[in-house]
């Protein structure tokens, strides 16, 4: 082909065209959210209708939620804040909004009412522990089993420190809380009276002689992806982690892993608007969409978490994908709600540095 | 003839200036020549490196928070003489009371109620309690509304901890990573024996850097040896199967070794499908300090292979054909000739390898368990989930002081210049 005049001037304009891109300018979203199948879920339900309906919206996700509070402060000292959406668990949420470094809603401006009405401080009621939080999901941190490696079925989480009962390996989450309440539990404590034994003298030690009790055989994880590969080799016979990831390895996975909801521990998950970011505007309206009653529903449709609005329950229906029915698989359904504990924010924000200082100290002997 | 020029004769160059001053123009040209070239590159690292780390380093001793966020209280609690037992007087009561009303409505009332929770559990909760109840105190006395909201306002202890931490800088974050503390009334104690944990970290951190040094000079030296006099065809391979682990991701790499090690993994059913051991007596190989010490030597050991390989090439291979040729044992002529060569490669491999492994901490955090782990996890937990960034720091700098004495240390008994990387 002969590179005369035209032929350069028809290359130089096709070029022009193909980096001119579309007419409208794009606005990039950053989300930033949890990993594996729990961001899979938000891209569902969430980010994939709404860029769909919105074409200059890009939605971009971050997997760094585990460090927001951490990353958010340093991003505050330097005054440049890259994030528009962060989810956060309450206890984080609760940090960044004293900390001011979240923007305050007002939930019956900001975010969708009900179908039927109901404006939506009624309809997430109490969950909304925060002037800062937006509530999504209730989830719990339960227990796992191997049903085909167990000779008898486990029914109570003090099985867990019963070596006899259930030999061979555990694994518990590397951190204090929820470990703590549970060595109370099964150490004889009175259900209601457990933060009370925990905050005074010698409540630490208690915890931690029961918790030494089966230490040499436990592995310790630090993210929610750990145990469910732990329990699918065969590592481990029963462990703790989030009920959501259970119900991936179970009938996702279709591994021989069975749920112990016993005590299992609610806490909440929810978005926060970080102070400084550039696309507010946009961002509030992807919110009010995210987390209308429809939307938190849809998200039951990927991932066995309870939805946060009390409008959104007679909407769970059925897995997206597996067809089963999502109801009995929520932390919130009265077969598996039978005995559980409330994340208590207040004490574990006086005394999370102070016995996970002590946790680690006993971790390392 | 050099011997005929005089000293007392100066020699002039062409243009009439004398040699000396003509030499070291160009000299000094020269040397300004290659700062320039070397220029950016400095600036470069000064902004990107040694600036930001600095400034991480700063927070160890940075203590401004207190006096930032309760400016009225630590001027008046300077005055204030702890000894006498009693409480501060009503015109302290009266600042704090300032203080933390405008902080709360700031929102930084809980950073510096979390900053002083490190120092003594409960700070936490008595900020945060404090600043929601003083927009009612609205009349003196404030000392009886004070501690009528928080009682631990009437504790001198409290006191005593905020004018103790009142300084711009402060040495609690080094005291802290050594598993000490600096009480109110001055005297350094050892902290109790179910909290110590920093000072036995640093001594495994050192220890099992130590042994993955020595277990990748002992596999590296045979592989780099082999390379070093295989023909240039298959040394290029074995160069090229060195280099491949350096290709996959850190992660993956880890993650075999999870495979490989675990209980129920391919190593140890293989060993029960030898019969080599019990099915209920596996031994554990992960989650403990030998899983951390193997999966790092399979990590690091390119670091020793390499300047151990591109030194032994230089080494001619008539020094060790010419001691056999004069009688000696092959095995002699190796140790006594071939060896001590190779000793500026082992030296930089070595320093290589044990600096690394020093800061490393996905690998430990992965395979270590809780006897296997690092110093570096500390802190890497303590900037990213407890927030403790002073803690961090000083961990940080005692970590960097280490190296840069045990380098010394080196310098002193293998001497620098008895390093080669290639």
């Amino acid at each position: 082909m002969k590179f005369n005049q035209s032929t350069f001037a028809t290359v130089f304009v096709s070029t022009l065209l193909a980096f001119s891109g579309p007419a409208m300018a794009k606005t990039d979203l950053v989300v930033v959210s949890w990993g594996g199948a729990y961001t899979a879920s938000q891209q569902n339900a969430y980010h994939e209708p709404y860029m769909k309906m919105n074409p200059d919206i890009k939605i971009i996700n971050d997997d760094s939620a585990p460090q927001a509070v951490a990353k958010l402060r340093a991003m505050n000292e330097v005054k440049n804040v890259t994030w528009d959406l962060v989810d956060a668990v309450a206890s984080d949420a609760m940090r960044l909004c004293e900390e001011g470094l979240a923007l305050p809603i007002n939930a019956d401006k900001d975010l969708a009412p009900a179908p039927d009405g109901t404006p939506a401080s009624k309809d997430f009621g109490d969950l909304i522990v925060s002037e800062c939080f937006i509530p999504q999901i209730v989830y719990s941190t339960t227990f796992g089993y191997r049903t085909d490696k167990v000779k008898v079925k486990p029914t109570s989480v003090c099985d867990v420190f019963d070596l006899k009962k259930i030999p061979g390996k555990r694994s518990l989450e590397k951190k204090p809380i929820n470990n703590f309440e549970w060595a109370l539990l099964c150490d004889g404590v009175a259900p209601n009276k457990i933060y009370d034994v925990l905050g005074a003298k010698g409540g630490v030690e208690r915890a931690l002689k029961k918790l030494g009790t089966i230490k040499s055989s436990v592995i310790w994880w630090t993210k929610g992806a750990q145990t469910p590969q732990l329990l699918a080799d065969g590592e481990v016979v029963i462990g703790s982690t989030y009920n959501g990831r259970l119900f991936s390895l179970i009938e996702e996975e279709k591994q021989p892993v069975a749920m112990l909801w016993d005590w299992q521990v609610f806490d909440l998950d929810g978005w926060i608007i970080p102070k400084g970011t550039k696309n507010l505007k946009a961002v509030k309206k992807f919110v009010r969409f995210a987390t209308d009653t429809k939307r938190l529903a849809d998200q039951a449709k990927f991932i066995s978490y309870g939805p946060a609005r009390k409008s959104s329950a007679p909407l769970v229906s059925k897995h997206a994908k597996l067809g089963i029915d999502m109801k009995p698989h929520m932390p919130t359904d009265p077969n598996n709600a039978k005995t559980t504990l409330l994340f208590n924010y207040t004490f574990w924000a006086d005394h999370q540095d102070d016995f996970t200082g002590r946790f680690e100290a006993w971790l390392a002997k | 003839m050099a011997n005929t020029v005089q000293q007392s004769e100066e020699l002039f160059t062409a243009d009439g200036t004398p040699l000396q001053v003509s030499l070291a123009r160009v000299h000094r040209r020269q040397k300004l020549r290659a700062l320039l070239l070397v220029a950016p590159l400095f600036i470069f690292i000064f902004i990107t490196f040694v600036l930001p780390i600095g400034d991480m380093l700063f927070r160890s001793v940075e203590n401004a928070i207190v006096a930032n966020i309760l400016p009225r209280s630590t001027k008046l609690l300077a005055n204030w003489d702890p000894s006498f037992g009693e409480l501060p007087s009503e015109k302290v009561f009266a600042a704090l009371l300032k203080d933390l009303k405008e902080s709360h409505k700031n929102r930084t009332i809980t950073r510096v109620g979390q900053r002083l929770n490190y120092e003594s559990p409960g700070m936490s909760s008595l900020f945060r309690s404090s600043g929601r109840k003083v927009k009612r105190i609205k009349e003196p006395p404030y000392t009886e509304a004070l501690i009528k909201a928080n009682k631990g306002w009437g504790q001198i202890e409290t006191w005593m901890l905020i004018k103790h931490f009142s300084p711009a800088y402060t040495d609690g974050y080094f005291f802290a990573a050594v598993d000490a503390k600096r009480l109110v009334s001055g005297e350094i104690i050892r902290v109790e024996e179910n909290q110590r944990i920093y000072l036995a970290l640093f001594v495994r951190t050192l220890r099992l850097s130590f042994i993955i040094t020595v277990t990748t000079l002992l596999l590296g030296f045979p592989i780099a040896y082999l390379m070093a006099i295989l023909p240039t065809k298959i040394s290029n391979l074995l160069l090229i199967f060195v280099l491949l682990p350096f290709w996959t991701s850190l992660l993956v790499r880890t993650t075999a070794w999870i495979v490989l090690l675990q209980q129920q993994g391919v190593i140890n059913e293989f060993l029960i499908m030898v019969g080599m051991v019990n099915t209920e007596n596996r031994p554990e190989m992960i989650h403990n300090e030998f899983g951390t010490i193997v999966a790092m030597t399979h990590i690091l050991l390119p670091f020793m292979v390499l300047p151990l390989f591109s030194v032994m090439k230089t080494i001619p291979k008539s020094y060790v054909r010419a001691a056999v040729s004069l009688g000696a044992h092959p095995w002699l002529a190796f140790w006594k000739i071939y060896f001590p060569n190779t000793v500026p490669g082992i030296g930089a491999g070595a320093i290589l390898v044990f600096i690394i492994a020093i800061g490393y901490y996905i690998t430990p955090e992965l395979v270590g368990g809780t006897t296997g782990t690092f110093i570096s996890n500390r802190i890497a937990y303590h900037i990213s989930s407890s927030l403790n960034w002073g803690l961090g720091a000083a961990l940080g700098v005692i970590l960097l002081g280490v190296v840069t004495v045990l380098y010394l240390l080196y310098d002193k008994i293998v001497g620098i210049d008895n390093m080669k990387l290639s």
